[in-house]
């Protein structure tokens, strides 16, 4: 097919304020997929206030300077659509995805809550005690304790390392007034990134964007400086005993690279022999496969805009946690003394290469594709650049990458379940 | 919907479904069987699902420390998944990949080991499956109001099994089940993509038409009773959040009721797509639903949803609360309960019908995004209900009468309810 050949082939058009629009017409289904990300995420709360974006995020569509939180509540249910309004570390996103005759009203309606949101106080503390259920919730959660609590070990007095959704007190503290000033300051034309793909011409999308996003005149917000993170040098281990939970999880990690480390690719393919490839990589065949002690065990690698992390995480039985652990230990120790085999090297970069097609395969996995090659830098031809890229990658530089973070000695591990050995 | 379906049947009875997407140059096959949890008897339960497990770990022509691998090298995906009609599994990769994948689903079909190793080493990860289900309160419920709401029927117990049988049952348990249910004349295989479609029935009469047929396995006779009066079950769990859920027995997808009852959910609880496998992507357009109305935007609940899932036989109407921090669940049960009534006594009206059968039509489209989801539409349906039904979803909705919603209400007659409450309390 010409798509595998010629690639995605994205169109790119900018607004003179400098919001960016990316395109792609596709035919599967008589639908589109909005996705409008600004470059406003969890990175901009202050160290006194961390959830601020995050609950900007429960509220902003609630209400515009042109719209009720009614009325946008009519417009978005007589289509039989909803949203998705997302917050990572750097990025705020709101995600639709509407059928294709709905497309100039829904990219409207959209953007209108992206720039002119009002925040009415009564809608507010209505989705405050969302949120403060929400964070309840997690503190009942094994798997989301293990891993907050590995991050805020992690990234001590870092933005990597805060909970999104900050605490119960915090919360109850933020004042329309905040959240407004958070707008103000972080959400303008220049950080945002719309995504539109889907059953629908590439001209009639960069048409309302312009209409919709045109006249937006708000200056750059200041620039947010992120540390870089420094590397543990000791082995830690925390518990947190949840003794009413069933199974226990475990989060074990290291900070790794950012995205724009040279050894990035390396990295990925490490990664996924360790831990992802064919349920779990190497993890999943000793943990699960063999020794039958999990029904999940994975890595994940997160570079970021600086060093994200690499994380194994794991549920087990709490009999098993100390063995899991040791398992987890050992597959890191012949990691990184042996490396990975000619097999798994060449398996898991075929596997990474090959499936670029399925990994596009909707409408909304083309927009949040499109969304990272557009925040990292990558370049619109990066899926035909990609298998290149992948093909440099040596065994020994996957080899490096294991030896540069992978240290049992260094690794910082949390026990978040029905289990109390400290 | 338009675009055609060949069906075909190879001489031991494999249905063939074949529908070709030229979008993109990918390729997703799915291979259903009627091999659900409600075929289980006491003592087996889980072994639909545990079987399914089973199958991924190397058949006579596949090694066993390949079978994972085996689609991955190529770029694919793969899965499978139990639940209390079926069991199924497939894998989506460029069209090139077809004959792997064909063959791959053959050898699932016919030639999987059980060796007595593997089977000991799964039953622990399954027990760790049914832990970590555990420990999500909403799930449990889930679980125990499902089993309060029926005591007949075989879909009372949970897919995953009680606990008990995971520890107890045998390797021969296991095979046995493979042997009697893993039929070609038990099955559907279904493909679509960018594939021609003769061409894709040579190569699937080329994998599958030497595996025998084999004698149909009896179906389960029981038909639960009708509910006689309203059952509570309460939960008093060390917790931070209550929970509450209200079942009701409803229609199978074949039954008349059905899409009645799934536009008047629509009008309660907003419209939520009918694929099991990605609808949940998609959070529902509910924001001026009635339920909705009433828990969340008057702070009682954080969130609320309904499920009217389709199925073979008669199964649940659920309604999921999560009560905000401090709301008793007496509270939420009171505002739930006078919802219901509301919509019973007074019915819904000719604009909300309207809206319910856009956002469902809305639905339908977003079902059918990527020839991984069209698949897994073809084989659900053929499977439960016969793959007409998936077909003629959009008509079947449209259809739906403002008098049909006004008898569907009918569904919440305090009799025929079962209320579940997590109740928590602080350690």
């Amino acid at each position: 097919m010409s798509q595998a050949h010629a690639g995605l082939a994205p169109t790119r058009t900018t607004l003179d304020n400098g919001v960016v629009v990316l395109t792609k017409e596709t035919r599967t289904t008589p639908a589109v997929t909005i996705n409008l990300a600004v470059r406003a995420g969890s990175i901009c709360d202050s160290a006194d206030a961390p959830g601020a974006t995050y609950l900007l995020s429960r509220v902003i569509d609630r209400g515009t300077t042109t719209r009720s939180a009614d009325k946008i509540s009519e417009e978005l249910d007589n289509r039989g659509i909803a949203l998705t309004i997302g917050v990572t570390r750097h990025v705020f996103s709101i995600v639709c995805t509407c059928l294709a005759e709905d497309f100039d009203a829904v990219f409207a309606l959209l953007g209108d809550m992206l720039v002119s949101p009002t925040v009415p106080e009564s809608e507010l503390a209505t989705r405050k005690r969302e949120v403060i259920t929400g964070i309840r919730q997690d503190e009942d959660n094994p798997a989301v304790r293990a891993s907050e609590t590995l991050m805020a070990l992690l990234y001590p007095d870092h933005p990597y390392g805060r909970r999104a959704k900050g605490t119960v007190e915090i919360v109850e503290a933020l004042t329309r007034a905040r959240l407004v000033r958070l707008h103000a300051e972080r959400f303008a034309p220049s950080g945002l990134t719309a995504v539109v793909v889907g059953d629908m011409a590439v001209s009639r999308a960069a048409d309302a964007a312009a209409r919709v996003f045109g006249a937006w005149r708000t200056p750059p917000p200041v620039p947010i400086g992120i540390a870089h993170v420094a590397e543990a040098t000791t082995r830690r281990r925390v518990v947190i005993p949840m003794m009413n939970k069933a199974q226990a999880d475990i989060a074990y990690g290291f900070t790794a690279i950012a995205r724009a480390d040279p050894a990035y690719y390396a990295f990925w393919l490490m990664n996924n022999a360790l831990g992802q490839y064919a349920i779990g990589g190497r993890l999943g065949d000793s943990i699960r496969e063999r020794q039958g002690m999990a029904y999940y065990v994975s890595s994940s690698l997160d570079a970021n805009v600086v060093e994200g992390p690499l994380v194994v995480r794991a549920g087990v039985s709490p009999q098993n946690v100390d063995r899991a652990i040791a398992s987890i230990d050992e597959e890191l120790v012949r990691l990184t003394r042996d490396g990975l085999t000619e097999k798994e090297f060449a398996e898991s970069r075929q596997y990474l290469i090959g499936s670029m097609p399925r990994r596009l395969e909707t409408n909304s996995d083309i927009t949040q594709f499109l969304q990272t090659l557009e925040f990292f830098g990558l370049g619109l031809d990066y899926d035909v650049r990609l298998p290149a890229l992948l093909g440099a990658v040596t065994l020994d530089e996957t080899l490096a990458a294991a030896r540069r973070i992978l240290d049992p000695e260094r690794a910082t591990v949390v026990i978040a379940g029905p289990y109390d050995q400290p | 919907m338009a675009v055609p379906v060949t069906q075909a049947a190879l001489g031991n009875g494999l249905k063939v479904l074949v529908q070709e997407e030229h979008t993109a140059p990918l390729a997703s096959v799915w291979c259903w069987y009627k091999a659900g949890s409600k075929l289980e008897r006491p003592g087996l339960t889980g072994v639909s699902h545990w079987v399914e497990h089973m199958n991924f770990k190397g058949t006579a022509n596949i090694p066993r420390d390949q079978v994972k691998g085996i689609i991955e090298q190529v770029g694919g995906s793969w899965n499978g998944y139990t639940w209390i009609d079926q069991t199924t599994y497939f894998e989506t990769a460029t069209r090139d990949a077809l004959d792997r994948m064909l063959f791959i689903e053959a050898e699932r079909m016919a030639n999987c080991l059980y060796h007595p190793d593997d089977c000991e080493s799964e039953r622990t990860v399954i027990i760790s499956e049914l832990q970590g289900g555990e420990n999500d309160p909403d799930q449990f419920l889930d679980q125990e109001v499902t089993a309060t709401a029926f005591k007949a029927h075989a879909y009372r117990h949970p897919t995953i099994g009680w606990l008990s049988d995971l520890q107890t049952m045998t390797r021969e348990d296991l095979y046995g089940y493979y042997r009697r249910h893993y039929i070609p004349n038990n099955a559907t295989l279904v493909i679509v993509g960018d594939v021609d479609t003769a061409e894709a029935l040579r190569r699937v009469e080329h994998y599958f038409e030497n595996i025998p047929a084999g004698e149909l396995p009896a179906r389960m006779r029981t038909v639960e009773p009708e509910q006689t009066g309203e059952r509570r079950v309460t939960i008093r769990r060390e917790g931070t959040t209550a929970y509450l859920k209200a079942a009701y027995h409803a229609p199978a997808v074949g039954d008349p009721g059905f899409f009645p009852l799934l536009a008047l959910d629509a009008v309660l609880t907003g419209a939520k797509g009918l694929n099991l496998w990605s609808s949940f992507r998609l959070p529902p357009a509910q924001r001026r639903a009635r339920l909705y109305r009433a828990l969340v935007e008057r702070g009682l609940a954080s969130s609320v949803g309904g499920a009217l899932l389709p199925t073979e036989e008669p199964f649940l109407y659920a309604i999921s609360v999560t009560a905000t921090e401090g709301t008793p669940l007496a509270s939420v049960e009171a505002a739930l309960l006078e919802e219901l009534d509301r919509v019973t006594r007074d019915a819904v009206t000719d604009a909300e019908l309207a809206k319910a059968k856009q956002q469902l039509k809305a639905r339908l489209v977003f079902d059918n995004d990527s020839v991984t989801n069209i698949a897994h539409q073809l084989g659900y349906y053929e499977t439960i209900a016969g793959v007409d039904t998936y077909r003629t979803l959009d008509r079947s909705i449209a259809a739906v009468t403002l008098d049909e919603v006004a008898a569907a209400a009918s569904t919440f007659k305090t009799s025929n309810r079962t209320l579940g409450w997590f109740d928590p309390v602080t350690a």
